[in-house]
């Protein structure tokens, strides 16, 4: 599992690949913790796109990260397209939390237009 | 119901043994030729009652976690126990939501998730001797088929 970052403008883009749980979710906490330290950062969308497994232990992880967004008066968005990771985030109630999109583009668009 | 076919494992209460636990099961399971979105399912229910056995039952401490898997003709049951702390209360720790670790940022869904993704799962538990989670799931993809 792994985690790649990148920038547009205020929004950190964080591309999630490989699987993703509760033996990686610290190490995907942490990552993800350092980057939120930049100043830049305000917005955060989770690309879940390269996953190819996630358990609830993932769903601790994105809410854990959303909650501190949240504080810093930044939003954060889901892009997911894998039907299975999907029913995963309906089960958990996190789409009341955070939109979710299918690509990045749908994505940034939502948070700039808002 | 005899299995037709069945399978024993044990495994130290270590993180990376998640995915060991889970790819295992699919592949028994898969010996019955069920879709990959079945298999998705009980790769996820497997996942999550494995770390519970690893962060609830043991307290990611040192222990030996058992996993049984049978086949019948259409389904699978996957019996995962641990000996470690045990449930209190059986019905509170399956309330969505309801973690006893919030400050691990666990997202108290495990149990739903396993209820979501299989056709039935049981749960018995004895404080202080451990928690044996019964995950069993029909494959209707396999109907029709002989």
């Amino acid at each position: 599992m792994d985690i790649k970052f990148s920038n547009r403008g205020s929004t950190l883009i964080a591309m999630f690949t490989g699987e993703l749980d509760h033996h990686f979710a610290e190490y995907a906490r942490n990552k993800i913790e350092r980057e939120l330290m930049k100043a830049t950062t305000r917005n955060v969308v989770f690309d879940l796109t390269g996953l190819n497994f996630m358990d609830s232990s993932g769903i601790g992880v994105i809410v854990g990260r959303y909650a501190k967004i949240m504080k810093l008066g930044g939003r954060s968005v889901i892009i997911c397209s894998n039907q299975k990771i999907y029913r995963l985030l309906e089960i958990s109630g996190i789409l009341k939390l955070m939109p979710v999109f299918e690509n990045l583009d749908s994505a940034l668009q939502a948070l700039l237009s808002a | 119901m005899q299995p037709i076919n069945e399978m024993k494992l044990e495994f130290v209460s270590k993180s990376s043994n998640e995915a060991f636990a889970r790819v295992v099961a699919a592949a028994f399971a898969s010996q019955l030729d069920p879709t990959i979105e079945e298999l998705a399912d009980v790769k996820t229910a497997v996942s999550e009652a494995v770390t519970n056995a690893i962060i609830h039952g043991y307290e990611n401490r040192y222990g030996i976690i058992k996993m049984v898997c049978r086949q019948f003709e259409k389904s699978v049951e996957i019996e995962i126990s641990d000996e470690g702390k045990g449930i209190e209360n059986i019905e509170e720790a399956m309330q969505p939501l309801y973690t006893s670790k919030p400050d691990m940022e666990r997202s108290g869904m495990g149990f739903t998730v396993m209820q979501s993704f299989m056709d039935k799962i049981q749960v018995r538990s004895k404080p202080g001797e451990g928690t044996t989670v019964t995950l069993y799931k029909e494959f209707n993809s396999l109907d029709g088929l002989q």
